[in-house]
């Protein structure tokens, strides 16, 4: 069953951005929506806005047949009866209840026997048997956090709402839940919409993402589409990477992974997730552009390819080239002048292995 | 000892703090969670009975309640009696007198509960009633607890505002505070200090037990 899902707001803020969200979206069963962009843009609002945490002065948000918020028809559904399970970037864990007490706390319309049997349920899904006595302060963070999910899936909710959902953690941990969430987002089933700063985390955990900058929807789309093909200057500059391609493993040694791209062989570090299928993702600073026959450098990845665009972006230029996947590279204008690049010419790109980084995929 | 003052003292002190309670939290949560722009106006009528002198505060009150006033001649059509110079009269002006006592330490308990553990509450379906009782009122148990007792050692030692609407009625209005006095005006110096010593050693014992609470509040009160 898919959700169809409609906001458009105004919500202001004296001292800061005013956020105008406007989208239209079928959410499939198990979409991951993403709301990524710098902080500040006014993606945490709009999440807010949507578990009914803030009232925008305007507008009105949809979702399926309800409607949450429609200001000129002076409609405002609570947070309590929005059927959503909201997960704060600290995860607000209630400090005087257990971990069965905070997982069952929103359970009180059941018999106290079928709110046993849900709390054992998302216990066991979130695999936190063993812990359902213990508080909140004597977990780990990623167990805080399964804790959180968990209390936020526990009444079946229509709609998971995530700010955040890996920033309070170090890391390593961090970079190891992704899949985990990921999975468990797949396994619930349930839409997803999720706040994030990071274009790793974006990359992992989202089936669509939308970019926000100064309180604005700016793009909408397939993450390695709006990561690689950005609409404007604006949107290139808040997802900052300019090359996202999909990508297979063939082999690890000694910590370096060859990466298969487009019938090309890159050499990359090798993520910490042993998966095969990864988004291989280039900074276009971190590409540089040697003329043929160029003296030997200590970079990994020396690709030959043709210039397919350059665009000026003031002193740097974005040459986009084709090496049997299409890489951009962000290179000085006095390069582009020095070295003669037009289209169609040939060039060599060269890319350090620490510069391809890899984003282990999700199956979808 | 007068012990007719000390227990007519003590019922007037453990209905006062009892009543507060009631009054006191909703009140305090108010105070809390409006957002009200004019809300300072409430705050600082119900912070006056720290400032004012207890006779300003009795005068107010004893004309407010006074045969004259609707409210007195409506009390009067009730039961019967006036409010002056009863026991009722003198729990009211109790209430009145020690609410900043009550209401303050309530709502500064309030304002330290996380709202971001307020707001996961209210999207886990629990109304905003059921989250104060499940959720604040547990994470501000040592507030509740100062301001409860705290009502109840300010009514021990109350003197002027009882004096002003209660007059010095024994068994009715007289607490130990006028007894006291009276014993101090017919030169009994020594029913007067073991009177005195008696509100000393309650009021002290009183106080160590509100602050050791606040020291660690789990040690003194394990939670669910």
């Amino acid at each position: 069953m898919a959700a169809e899902m409609n906001l458009d707001f105004r919500k202001s803020f004296p001292g800061r951005v005013t956020v105008e969200a406007r989208l239209t979206m079928m959410l499939e069963q198990s979409t991951a929506l993403i709301l990524f962009g710098p902080s500040g843009s006014g993606k945490t609002t709009i999440l807010r806005s949507l578990a009914g945490l803030e009232w925008p002065e305007q507008g009105s948000i949809r979702f399926i047949s309800r409607t949450w918020l429609d200001t000129t028809k002076g409609i405002r559904v609570v947070p309590q009866d929005r059927e959503i399970g909201y997960m704060a970037q600290d995860y607000a864990l209630f400090p005087t209840y257990s971990v069965a007490g905070n997982i069952g706390f929103g359970l009180d319309h059941l018999t106290s026997g079928a709110r046993q049997h849900r709390v054992a349920e998302v216990v066991d899904l979130l695999q936190l048997r063993g812990m359902e006595r213990l508080r909140p302060r004597e977990l780990s963070g990623g167990q805080q956090q399964r804790v959180a999910l968990a209390r936020a899936i526990a009444r079946r909710p229509q709609l998971l709402l995530l700010d955040e959902p890996l920033s309070a953690l170090d890391a390593p941990t961090r970079i190891g839940l992704r899949g985990e969430l990921r999975a468990l987002l797949k396994k619930l089933a349930l839409p997803s919409i999720i706040v994030t700063h990071e274009w790793a985390e974006a990359l992992a955990l989202g089936d669509v993402i939308s970019i926000v900058g100064e309180g604005r929807i700016l793009q909408t789309g397939r993450p390695q589409d709006v990561f690689s093909r950005p609409d404007d200057v604006t949107i290139a500059k808040i997802v900052g990477i300019e090359t996202v391609v999909a990508g297979r493993i063939s082999k690890i040694t000694q910590g370096l992974a060859t990466v298969e791209v487009g019938g090309v062989m890159l050499t990359a570090i090798a993520a910490d997730d042993r998966q095969e299928e990864v988004f291989v993702c280039i900074r276009g600073e971190e590409v540089t552009l040697e003329r043929n026959g160029a003296a030997s450098t200590s970079a990994r990845n020396h690709l030959p390819g043709r210039v397919v665009g350059i665009n000026s972006l003031g002193a740097m230029a974005r040459v986009t080239l084709d090496c049997g996947f299409p890489l951009v590279a962000i290179v000085t204008r006095s390069s582009v002048e020095e070295f003669g690049l037009v289209a169609g010419q040939h060039t060599i790109a060269a890319v350090k292995a620490g510069s391809v980084h890899l984003v282990p995929r999700r199956d979808s | 000892m007068n012990w007719t003052a000390v227990v007519m003292t003590l019922e007037l002190a453990i209905l006062t703090a009892g009543l507060l309670l009631v009054i006191g939290l909703p009140i305090a949560y108010w105070i809390s969670f409006s957002r009200w722009r004019w809300k300072f106006l409430v705050e600082s009528i119900v912070a006056l009975p720290l400032v004012l002198p207890p006779t300003v505060l009795g005068f107010y009150i004893l004309v407010a309640i006074g045969p004259h006033s609707p409210v007195g001649q409506f009390y009067t059509d009730l039961v019967g009696h006036g409010l002056p110079f009863t026991f009722e009269g003198v729990l009211f002006a109790s209430i009145l007198y020690s609410l900043p006592f009550t209401v303050q330490p309530f709502s500064s308990a309030f304002d330290q509960v996380d709202r971001r553990l307020i707001e996961a509450s209210w999207t886990l379906g629990v109304s905003k009633f059921k989250t104060f009782i499940k959720l604040i009122l547990p994470l501000s148990v040592t507030g509740v607890v100062t301001g409860f007792v705290l009502s109840f050692a300010h009514t021990l030692g109350e003197f002027g505002v009882v004096l002003m609407v209660g007059g010095n009625i024994q068994g009715v209005t007289r607490t130990v505070s006028i007894d006291i006095y009276d014993e101090v005006q017919a030169l009994n110096y020594s029913a007067a200090g073991e009177m005195s010593l008696f509100l000393l050693v309650l009021s002290y014992v009183i106080l160590l037990l509100v602050y050791s609470l606040n020291r660690s509040v789990w040690a003194a009160w394990p939670q669910k």
